[in-house]
């Protein structure tokens, strides 16, 4: 039952079952806590990686139909070396309790590299999936916003 | 030690003392029974303060629990405007579980009264009631209080290590330590030499601590401004650590499946989850099982596989049974009269009498990160890691759990995925403490899915209002409101303490009893029902059921009144309590309010007092083909003293949010005994497609500071309530408002 993933750029072995979710792979077995339970059931998106660039919710991809290179938020940016994405997210201070946002800011990376510069109809459609409990919307709206002017400017 | 009473109403003492290489300082409580903490009797260990400077620099403690509200960054930015160091420069720590630690003011705020007309005396009361809260170790975050708390003891303990600092640099230079000055973590001379505060730190701890005035809020760096959050780049990159982000080695992943009832397990048969890869061992806990595994979705689907059979709940099985029961408590006599302005008993001649009962419905907190923690017991010693808002109280629990002295027992706490009130709770800790105690010598980490976390909550209480009105010339004069519902203080208090609160429940009438309306005849009662369902502590507590209870139907006297909603409760407001009068004005500039809206476009305004902080909204709904959107919020509060614009808005729309999250979609049923609800398709809420545009308006015209966490959220029930009022002419009488309205999902 070994299964090879592609992690970030780096290669992993993995022995679990075939039918364990790719968000209990990376949290209990690689050690990549960035990504986060909400409710295992696709209706919260804390879970949002992408595989081959698209977001998915890592809590209903089992891990022998994972058909890609997975990114997660580690491979996004790192604090000290931070995507355009995640400075626009400082920029606008929009964590509150900060849980839901590794998700977020997966599903937003995903919606800028199709539409670079999305209306607010394209985030409402985009990011409906991901709940936030501590209602931050506004600011995470307003961060693709700025997160869309900087990588235009780039 | 310095002498007392330099500054007016203190009621505490900055304590210091030699650490290895530097020097600690702490506030501490006069009335404290307790000897100084920063210097424990031999043999003791207490060291407990909020500032430590050593060769490695300055830490700094905020020992309240960061949910999101930003506390970490308000309370360093308290202790670094007085220390004058910078908050990017220092380190800053939650520090381990401390009855030092202790929140004078949520105990305070337990008192009767209503607020925002405290007396000295009330003052008094609160700061001895306060000691009380201490002995029994309240190092708990919530009633927005820290700020409160904080206020001065933060900026008391940081002007108190800076003079010290600055009076061991005066010494060791032979100069006058009135001519030093501080910045960026040193002391200068005039001379333009300068020491950093670590190498003076040693000279400090030999010192007695120096007490000093405040400085004024004119002459302030930080507070007042927007600092950047000191967790924000953690949480933005998927390193801040919560409670499941930690990783012990040789960790194990444990979950555990207990009585849907909130009751007894008959029997259990694990036979088919044994056997099952990755698991190894099924424990029975009493009440529900715990299988641990090498992964939590292993954990999780072991359990799904255990065949149990559960005991009757100790309560009415169905939800119409139990509202049942919360109407029978009207039949008893009232648990409390809080108010009673002029005569109630008798309508005045002449007057429009109305009458409405209101509903609300249990809710759970729904925190975005599930219930969880992380527990090594070694036979004599067990260490905790969770995100909890009550770190005592979750020590000392789980040491009964376990068998242990409390002593034996560190609570790491982690940053929290939410709190909301359901962190203040201590049976996830002990859970964990407890299957620990089944695997010594192995850390486990317990994580609860999603549906048993919504079904093992303790929940917002639901609640029947029944309320008598009359209007005469366009005015109020009568408001008579009886409110029943089981009482969260009085269980919060029994779990926490092992012993329930008695007496008057101001929890219950919270939000109305205080409402800052001036109206001839106004009074209301509390009513307890006496049932089991577990109750808790929810954003905003009480007055997240009166804000819809009791202003819900202030507009439905307005309306009886023939009266703009608006202006009818400013000026019941002006005549009681000029703070609030200035949030509805406010909120009718900001909103650009006509009382008139076009076809298809409907307003309301909400208002309440609550945790001492006055808040109006007024919200925008729109008809779009015949689905409902709430399309803008506007929001006025008045915090008295505002340290951080940017967290107090964000604070402001978050609680507003919540508030609207449970208003649109938010019940919790039982049926069979059993929480219906079991993961967010059946408990939504507010999205990024359905949350409104919002703006903000933070006044400070009140004389006393009070806090951002709680009061957006109680307000935005009733505003959505009268929005839908004006848009359609249904009154909705309880919630969740989609049973009565299509709204946008
Ligand atoms: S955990 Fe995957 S969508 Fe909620
Ligand atoms: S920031 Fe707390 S859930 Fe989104």
């Amino acid at each position: 039952m070994s299964t090879q993933l592609t992690i970030n750029g780096k290669s992993h072995q993995v022995d679990l079952p075939d039918e364990v979710p790719l968000l209990w792979v990376l949290r209990d077995e690689i050690g990549l806590t960035g990504t986060k339970f909400g409710c295992g059931v696709a209706a919260c998106g804390a879970c949002t990686v992408h595989i081959d660039g698209e977001a998915v919710r890592s809590c209903q991809v089992p891990l022998s139909d994972v058909w890609g290179d997975v990114t997660t938020i580690e491979g996004l940016g790192t604090p000290d070396a931070m995507a355009v994405i995640q400075e626009a997210w400082v920029e606008h201070q929009v964590a509150q309790c900060g849980y839901c946002q590794s998700g977020q800011i997966m599903q937003a990376a995903a919606l800028l590299a199709e539409t670079p510069n999305p209306t607010d109809a394209e985030i409402d459609d985009a990011m409906q999936g991901n709940l936030c409990r501590c209602g931050t919307y506004p600011r995470i709206r307003a961060a693709i916003h700025t997160a869309a002017g900087k990588m235009k400017e780039s | 030690m310095a002498s007392l009473g330099k500054i007016a109403r203190r009621t505490f003492l900055i304590g210091s003392a030699a650490i290895v290489g530097g020097v600690a300082f702490g506030a501490y409580y006069v009335t404290r029974p307790a000897p100084n903490p920063l210097k424990p009797a031999e043999g003791e260990a207490a060291l407990n303060p909020f500032v430590l400077i050593d060769q490695q620099g300055v830490t700094l403690f905020a020992p309240r629990a960061e949910m999101g509200q930003g506390v970490r960054t308000t309370w360093a930015a308290l202790i670094a405007e007085e220390l004058d160091v910078d908050p990017d420069a220092v380190r800053i720590l939650h520090g381990p579980a401390a009855t030092a630690y202790y929140n004078t003011a949520l105990v305070g705020d337990a008192l009767p009264g209503k607020g925002y007309d405290k007396s000295d005396f009330m003052h008094g009361v609160a700061e001895t009631l306060g000691v009380f809260g201490k002995v029994m170790g309240m190092q708990v975050t919530g009633g927005s209080t820290s700020m409160i708390d904080g206020f001065e003891r933060m900026r008391a303990a940081g002007a108190s290590a800076r003079e010290t600092l600055k009076e061991a640099a005066a010494q060791r230079l032979g100069v006058d330590r009135q001519s030093l000055r501080t910045a960026n973590g040193k002391v200068m001379a005039p001379d333009g030499a300068e020491i950093a505060y670590g190498d003076l730190a040693v000279a400090a701890a030999a010192l007695d601590p120096i007490e000093t005035e405040l400085r004024p809020a004119t002459e302030w760096r930080l507070l007042g401004k927007s600092q950047p959050r000191v967790d924000m780049v953690g949480k933005t990159t998927g390193t801040a650590e919560f409670g499941i982000d930690v990783r012990l080695d040789g960790m194990k992943f444990a979950s555990v499946r207990m009585s849907p009832r909130h009751g007894g397990m008959i029997r259990f048969d694990a036979s088919q989850a044994t056997g099952m890869p990755g698991v190894e061992k099924v424990i029975d806990l009493g009440t529900g099982v715990a299988v641990v595994a090498n992964n939590t979705w292993i954990a999780m689907q072991a359990l799904d596989a255990i065949d149990v059979e559960w005991d009757e709940a100790p309560y009415p099985p169905e939800t119409d049974q139990i509202f049942a029961e919360i109407a029978s408590a009207f039949d008893s006599g009232p648990n409390s009269t809080m108010r009673d302005d002029g005569d109630a008993t008798k309508t005045p001649e002449g007057a429009t009498e109305l009458r409405a009962e209101y509903r609300v419905p249990y809710l759970a907190h729904a925190t975005m990160e599930p219930m969880n923690a992380t527990a090594l017991y070694s036979g004599t010693r067990l260490d905790i890691w969770s995100g909890n808002q009550a770190p005592v109280f979750t020590a000392r629990h789980c040491a009964d759990a376990v068998g242990l002295e409390v002593e034996a027992v560190d609570v790491h706490t982690t940053y929290l995925g939410g709190g909301f009130g359901r962190r203040g709770e201590v049976d996830f800790a002990v859970l964990a403490a407890r299957v620990a105690r089944e695997m010594p010598d192995t850390p486990v980490q317990v994580t609860w899915s999603r549906e048993e976390d919504m079904q093992h909550d303790f929940y917002r209480p639901a609640a029947i209002g029944r309320f008598r009105g009359a209007v005469q010339d366009g005015k109020a004069v009568l408001l008579d409101g009886d409110i029943a519902a089981q009482s969260c203080s009085q269980q919060v208090m029994g779990r926490w303490l092992g012993a329930p609160a008695v007496g008057p429940d101001k929890i219950t009438v919270d939000g109305a009893f205080n409402a800052p309306y001036a109206i001839p005849n106004f009074r209301i009662r509390g009513y307890l029902a006496e049932l089991a369902v577990p109750v808790g502590f929810w954003r905003s507590v009480g007055p997240s059921v009166n804000g819809f209870l009791l202003d819900s139907f202030v507009d439905e006297m307005a309306h009886a009144a023939g009266r703009d909603p608006l202006d009818f409760r400013l000026q019941m407001a002006r005549a009681e309590w000029e703070p609030a009068a200035a949030c509805l004005e406010t909120v009718r500039d900001m909103s650009g309010w006509t009382g008139k809206t076009p076809d298809g476009v409907g307003r309301g305004v909400g208002f309440t007092y609550s945790f001492g902080t006055p808040v109006a909204q007024v919200i925008e709904v729109v008809d779009e083909d015949g689905t409902i959107r709430i399309n803008k919020a506007w929001i006025a509060c008045d915090l008295g003293i505002v340290l951080d614009r940017s967290i107090v808005e964000a604070q402001m729309i978050g609680g507003m949010n919540y508030g609207l999250s449970a208003a649109c979609y938010g019940e919790i049923t039982f049926s069979d005994g059993e929480v219906e609800q079991l993961n967010f398709p059946d408990y939504d809420a507010i999205r990024m497609h359905t949350a409104p545009v919002t703006e903000v308006a933070i006044l400070e015209n009140k004389a006393y500071i009070s806090g951002a966490g709680e009061p957006g959220t109680p307000p935005s029930m009733p505003a959505l309530g009268n929005a839908l009022f004006d848009l359609t002419g249904t009154r909705a009488r309880d919630l969740p408002l989609n049973k009565h309205f299509d709204l946008l999902i």
